[in-house]
């Protein structure tokens, strides 16, 4: 499943994530890595973009970022 | 007695509270400036302390040291080539395992370095504690506890700080991330490929360049291609074959497995020091949050403190502007006063006074503009507006800070580009730069109420907001454009940090606003200056100019002839014929003037550009108009005033049926107005573009593109019009 797929107040567990180079990298380096557990927050009023909480932080993503990211275990 | 001088560099991720301490390290005492070459804001502060000279350097908060953006390179080839004596790495006690990733990325580098676990006492109210010796003792980084806003634990850092500055440098191999042993085994291989190949002169640690190598770091790739000559090609294919090896085996690239090592070694040490309760935490930045980017009242609130912002800005901005206004014109009383006719006065008066004088009126305005912009960022309510506002933003190609840059200009664009500051990336801050401009600042809104008024009776109100329209269009379509060509395929990730929300810091909001004042009285004392000197001396000289009639015996001829007759008449009739005489007096002045600013040099470079003009329906009286309109966009209507010898008032009467006898039709009003709208920014603006991008470049391609795309708009509008068989 797409981390883009998501509810607002589901989890889930990153399992792989897509994408080129320099998106890639920025995401991992936030922290958002495989086996990291994620929290969707909120998605934004216009839908696009959405909120997480990833290691107690909140950060947010574009939906077409997020759909780069294959979630597992979702909760 | 001569101090020792040692340099502290700060580092940290944005919103660790890093700009707090450097504010509370420094006060007032710090510099403003950019980083050589880029826009990237550079601040600095020097302070005596503990018999030390101290230069504190606050670089740009990053997440990594990986070289993606200007701040990570400005960040990273500081502590590479400017070494300074010790780095502080300021650590968001609540956010320790991703504050960890930059540290340990520092800790890998050349340098010494210190851990300041900032905000603790936030982390312990969340339920969570960090073991410091521990910590300092798995790492082996002095670790020390700080917070920042209320000032504790700073003067026990900068104490830390010099004695590890002062100590013997310690075992740097000791302090290393260990990666895996295929990962280790190619660090290995490579290390002794470069030691053995050269002759150790490199400039950074070997182990630190076989990683960055293996990882394709693209700066240390060069920079080995620089130092190492020859043998560059060797070690290069080296790594490339080492890489691939290590792309089979994880199937992945080998800088997205080190990253994933990094962060397990993280985790490892987390687990040692951090100890977190389970009990249920109460957020209070969650509960703001729910209603602030709620679904449905988020937007409304948004467009509140946007409104709140403006009307902030422009009306209770207006009472020190009308007194600044007061004091330029109370000087120029003045000096009038004091100094007699001559050619000094002129300069002074019409061009120093007058020209720097309608600029710093701004300065009110600039200074609330940056107290509500630095309190949104120190709330942590500017990344809510971006997250409300990507979405519509990115349409356009930009990011959804952009927004309040863009908002401000139809206020004033000088503080709107200084605004663009709130923007990570430089494509993102380049490129809202020059769409800026198109949305129609409030000085340009006196040349639509006359050109309206004048030519649309009733319909002016839509007209205008046609032309407001269509600034909005044009920014748009010139950002859709810049983003897809010029400043291509820097469409930032949206990766945004949403910081818990925080009380500012009055001291905080007062230093960034004076920063930004500071910069804006600067240019004044500069580029504003000059440049008002020219414009006046362009319409101020040829001095002496051969009128076409002889005004001043003419006046002197009405004045004789109204005395004679005034010796026949009775009081009633000496108020009439003295309003009469100094009416004809006036008119004559007027046309003496007109005839002035025609054979002075501005009004030959308007009679110059005539050819240029005449295709978009504008005589050579509004070319002129134009031209000075580079000084300030009001001076178009007092300038048409003078050269349409009327009085220059957008209310004035004079000034509607004068030019409505010039000739100029509704077409070609409509024309001036495009033109108006889209033409180079005034001289303020072009500073300030110059100033923010930090290159002539831009300023001169800002100016070029504006006033390209003003005359073709302008052209397809008075052609186009004329073709449908409008006048």
């Amino acid at each position: 499943m797409l981390l883009s797929e998501l509810r607002q107040g589901q989890s889930a567990t990153i399992n792989r994530i897509g994408g080129n180079g320099a998106l890639r990298r920025r995401i991992l380096e936030m922290g958002i890595i495989k086996g990291t557990e994620v929290y969707v927050e909120k998605y934004a009023p216009l839908k696009d973009p959405l909120e997480l909480i990833v290691k107690g932080y909140h950060v947010s993503l574009r939906v077409e970022e997020a759909a780069k990211i294959n979630v597992e275990n979702v909760r | 007695m001569h101090q020792k001088r040692l340099t502290i560099a700060l580092a940290g991720n944005p919103n660790s509270g890093k700009t707090t301490i450097f504010n509370n390290i420094t006060g007032t005492r710090q510099k403003v400036g950019n980083w050589p070459g880029v826009t990237v804001e550079k601040k600095e502060g020097r302070i005596h302390k503990f018999g030390y000279d101290l230069k504190i350097i606050d670089l740009p908060g990053t997440y990594s040291l990986t070289p993606f953006s200007i701040e990570e390179i400005v960040a990273r080839n500081f502590v590479l080539d400017e070494t300074p004596d010790v780095v502080i790495d300021i650590i968001d006690a609540s956010n320790l395992e991703r504050s960890l990733y930059l540290a340990t990325q520092l800790r890998e580098l050349d340098c010494k370095v210190i851990f300041a676990l900032n905000m603790a006492d936030l982390a312990r109210v969340r339920g969570s504690k960090i073991d410091a010796l521990k910590m300092s003792d798995l790492l082996d980084v002095p670790v020390t506890f700080t917070v920042g806003n209320k000032n504790e634990g700073i003067d026990t850092l900068l104490e830390m700080a010099i004695k590890l500055a002062e100590s013997e440098v310690s075992n740097l191999q000791k302090r290393r991330v260990k990666y895996n042993k295929d990962i280790e085994s190619a660090i290995w291989k490579l290390q002794q490929h470069i030691e053995d190949n050269t002759d150790g002169n490199l400039p950074y640690n070997i182990r630190w360049t076989a990683i960055k190598l293996l990882e394709d770091d693209k700066i240390v790739k060069e920079r080995i291609i620089e130092k190492t000559g020859a043998v560059s090609g060797d070690i290069l294919q080296l790594t490339d074959s080492l890489r691939r090896h290590l792309r089979e085996r994880f199937d992945d690239d080998p800088e997205i497995i080190m990253t994933d090592e990094r962060y397990g070694f993280i985790a490892g040490i987390v687990k040692e020091v951090h100890t977190t309760s389970t009990r249920e935490r109460i957020d209070i930045s969650r509960n703001i949050d729910l209603i602030l980017t709620n679904r449905f009242i988020g937007f409304p609130i948004f467009v509140f403190f946007i409104w709140a912002m403006f009307q902030l800005t422009f009306t209770l901005g207006e009472y020190p502007m009308e007194m600044i206004d007061g004091i330029v014109g109370w000087s120029s009383a003045v000096i009038a006063g004091l100094l007699p006719e001559s050619l000094l006065k002129d300069l002074l008066l019409n061009g120093i006074i007058a020209g720097v004088g309608s600029v710093i009126v701004f300065l009110p305005n600039i200074l609330i503009l940056f107290f509500c912009i630095s309190l949104f960022e120190d709330t942590g309510y500017m990344s809510r507006s971006a997250f409300l506002m990507d979405k519509i933003m990115h349409l356009i190609g930009l990011h959804g800070k952009s927004f309040i840059p863009m908002l401000m200009g139809f206020g004033c664009n000088v503080p709107a580009i200084m605004a663009t500051r709130a923007l990570e990336s430089e494509k993102d801050r380049i490129l809202t730069i020059l769409i800026t401009p198109f949305m129609s600042c409030s000085a340009k809104l006196p040349v639509y109420i006359v050109l309206a008024g004048t030519f649309f009776g009733p319909r002016a109100g839509t007209v205008i907001f046609s032309v407001y329209l269509l600034g909005i269009v044009f920014s748009v379509v010139t950002g859709r454009i810049f983003r897809s060509t010029l400043l291509k395929g820097a469409d930032a990730p949206f990766v945004m940090e949403l910081p818990p929300y925080r009380v500012p810091m009055l001291k905080s909001l007062f230093i960034h606003m004076w920063d930004r004042g500071k910069i804006f009285l600067k240019k004044m004392g500069g580029i504003i200056l000059i440049g008002s000197v020219i414009i006046w001396a362009l319409s101020a000289f040829p001095r002496y100019i051969q009128y076409s009639r002889d005004y001043d015996a003419e006046i002197a001829d009405v004045k004789t002839t109204y005395a004679l007759k005034m010796q026949a008449v009775d009081r009633a009739g000496k108020a009439r014929l003295t309003e009469e005489s100094e009416a004809i007096v006036s008119a004559l002045l007027n046309v003496r003037q007109v005839e002035k600013t025609e054979k002075s040099f501005m009004g030959r470079i308007g009679k110059a550009l005539e050819p240029l003009f005449a295709p978009i329906g504008i005589d050579w009286r509004g070319g002129v108009a134009l031209v000075s309109g580079f000084v300030a966009k009001e001076i178009v209507v007092s300038t048409m005033g003078v050269l349409y010898a009327a009085d220059a008032d957008e209310k004035s009467e004079a000034l509607h049926s004068a030019l409505k006898a010039s000739g100029m039709t509704p077409l070609s009003a409509l024309s001036m107005m495009v033109f108006v709208l889209l033409y180079l920014p005034c001289l303020a603006t072009v500073a300030a573009i110059r100033r923010e991008t930090g290159s002539l470049k831009w300023m001169f391609f800002s100016i070029f593109y504006s006033t390209s795309v003003a005359w073709l708009a302008a052209f397809v509008v008075y052609q186009g019009g004329r073709l449908l068989g409008y006048s």
